[in-house]
């Protein structure tokens, strides 16, 4: 089984090509060279369809469709965007169209979109045409979940579908919080006891946390994970609390990242890109010594997974989209930075070579099967 | 009212690669609606969902850059649009 890793970058959308045994990889592109790519996604109830978030510098954002594993690629007819405001109302006009997500496979056309500033919405065919989810974008209590976005806007993020259930759904927001909704996104209720909110005045709050990154296990739906902006956490339902498993972390490399990425059948087993949260957010890998973390136990212990990478001054970052993991039994984990380089491991972490370098700034990397 | 309409370079793929228009119209609003018509999804790359001009881009009638969509188009006009991007 062959794969592609979908590149998505500051100038453009590039693929990496295995083949079957994941030795020998092939890259290909630019397509729509220096065009912003947020996200890019296969769709899993039909492979053949992919889709992907973008914006140029100039121009405002989009999304494309894709039904030909990525040959070409045809522009939604009607794109994400807020409802026009009444008079006296905040108008939000979408300036990122930040994440997609495939709706429940019981929906076969069904997708969602989250945007900046924080607005969610939905397509019934495919992609073509977006609504917005009026149960949250036009929430009463969403100008105050979503308050303290920074200068580019909050972003909607991490939307997940339970597979038991397409009214379940949850979402997250950078900064917002957690947020669920158990009628198909008509009502929402935050979802964030026992997240740290540490910058916040009053870190006792419902609401206003910093979610980087959140995945549900598709064999085990009621368990989440979350890569925090303070520190990583676990939550099994029904249970409603957080419970922070980076406290496992060891202190000299601590707890904050962006993404988080679950194995594909196992919900114990998770890996993570520690970066550097102190003082002024370099934000880069700690030490300049980048590293993996897994944890094989539901994040009670974490190891380190650094065989390969640099042993020093390699300063980048690993964004909250730029990381995944294939469907092999032994799954293969990738990851690209803002240096423009994608890794690979195709030992589930054990060990990383470089597949591409000189990339533009890596915002997502995706696997097709 | 009919006016020319100069293309920038990043909403070519919208024109086939022109990069100038014939368009129909007495305002603003009226010749990107006409030019929506023929070249669908062009507006919004530039215009957002309460119409407004998107942050980089600027357009202009004539030498005039105009600030709303109700600007005024006369017959013989030219309609320029440009983008205004720094960085790299």
């Amino acid at each position: 089984m062959a794969g592609t890793l979908w590149i998505g970058t500051r100038k453009g959308l590039f693929a990496l090509r295995a083949d079957g045994a994941r030795r020998n990889w092939k890259l290909a592109g630019p397509q729509f060279l220096g065009q912003i790519i947020h996200h890019v996604v296969q769709d899993p109830r039909e492979p053949r369809v992919l889709l992907l978030a973008t914006r140029t510098g100039h121009l405002g954002p989009t999304v494309f469709r894709s039904t030909d594993r990525g040959r070409s690629w045809h522009e939604a007819a009607r794109p994400p965007a807020f409802r026009a405001g009444h008079d006296g109302e905040e108008a939000r006009a979408v300036q990122r169209v930040f994440w997609l997500t495939p709706g429940h496979r019981s929906e076969r056309a069904s997708w969602y979109a989250g945007s900046s500033p924080a607005g969610l919405f939905r397509s019934t065919d495919g992609g073509e045409h977006w609504d917005p989810v009026a149960g949250f974008n036009d929430h009463p209590m969403r100008p105050k979940w979503a308050a303290l976005g920074t200068p580019d806007g909050e972003f909607l993020h991490s939307i997940l579908v339970d597979p038991r259930d397409p009214r379940h759904l949850h979402i997250a927001i950078s900064v917002g919080g957690v947020f669920e909704s158990t009628d198909a996104g008509r009502n929402w209720t935050p979802l964030n006891d026992g997240c740290a909110a540490d910058f916040l005045p009053d870190p006792s709050v419902p609401f206003g946390h910093d979610p980087h990154c959140m995945v549900q296990h598709p064999a085990r739906p009621e368990r989440l994970y979350q890569q925090n902006h303070c520190g990583i956490y676990r939550l099994d339902g029904p249970g409603r609390r957080w419970k922070r498993i980076g406290d496992a972390m060891p202190k000299t490399v601590g707890d904050i990242g962006f993404p988080i990425v679950l194995h594909p059948t196992d919900p114990d087993t998770a890996w993570v890109v520690p970066m550097d949260g102190q003082s002024v957010w370099p934000r880069t890998s700690v030490g300049g010594k980048p590293a993996v973390y897994g944890t094989r136990d539901g994040g009670a212990s974490w190891r380190r997974m650094d065989r390969g990478l640099p042993r020093s001054q390699a300063w980048f970052t690993v964004l909250r989209q730029a990381m995944c993991a294939d469907t092999r039994e032994r799954p293969g984990v990738y990851f690209g930075t803002t240096g423009g380089e994608v890794w690979a491991s195709t030992n589930s972490g054990d060990s990383w070579r470089c597949l591409a370098r000189h990339l533009p700034e890596i915002y997502s990397v995706s696997h097709a099967a | 009212m009919s006016c020319t309409v100069r293309i920038a370079s990043p909403l070519r793929s919208y024109t086939a690669g022109a990069a100038t228009l014939a368009a129909r119209g007495s305002t603003l609003a009226e010749v990107l609606a006409n030019l929506e018509q023929r070249c669908p999804g062009i507006r919004f790359r530039m215009i957002d969902e309460h119409n407004r001009i998107r942050p980089h881009m600027r357009l202009f009638v004539n030498t005039g850059e105009a600030h709303e969509l109700s600007a005024t188009v006369r017959d013989g006009d030219t309609v320029h649009v440009i983008c205004a991007l720094s960085g790299g």
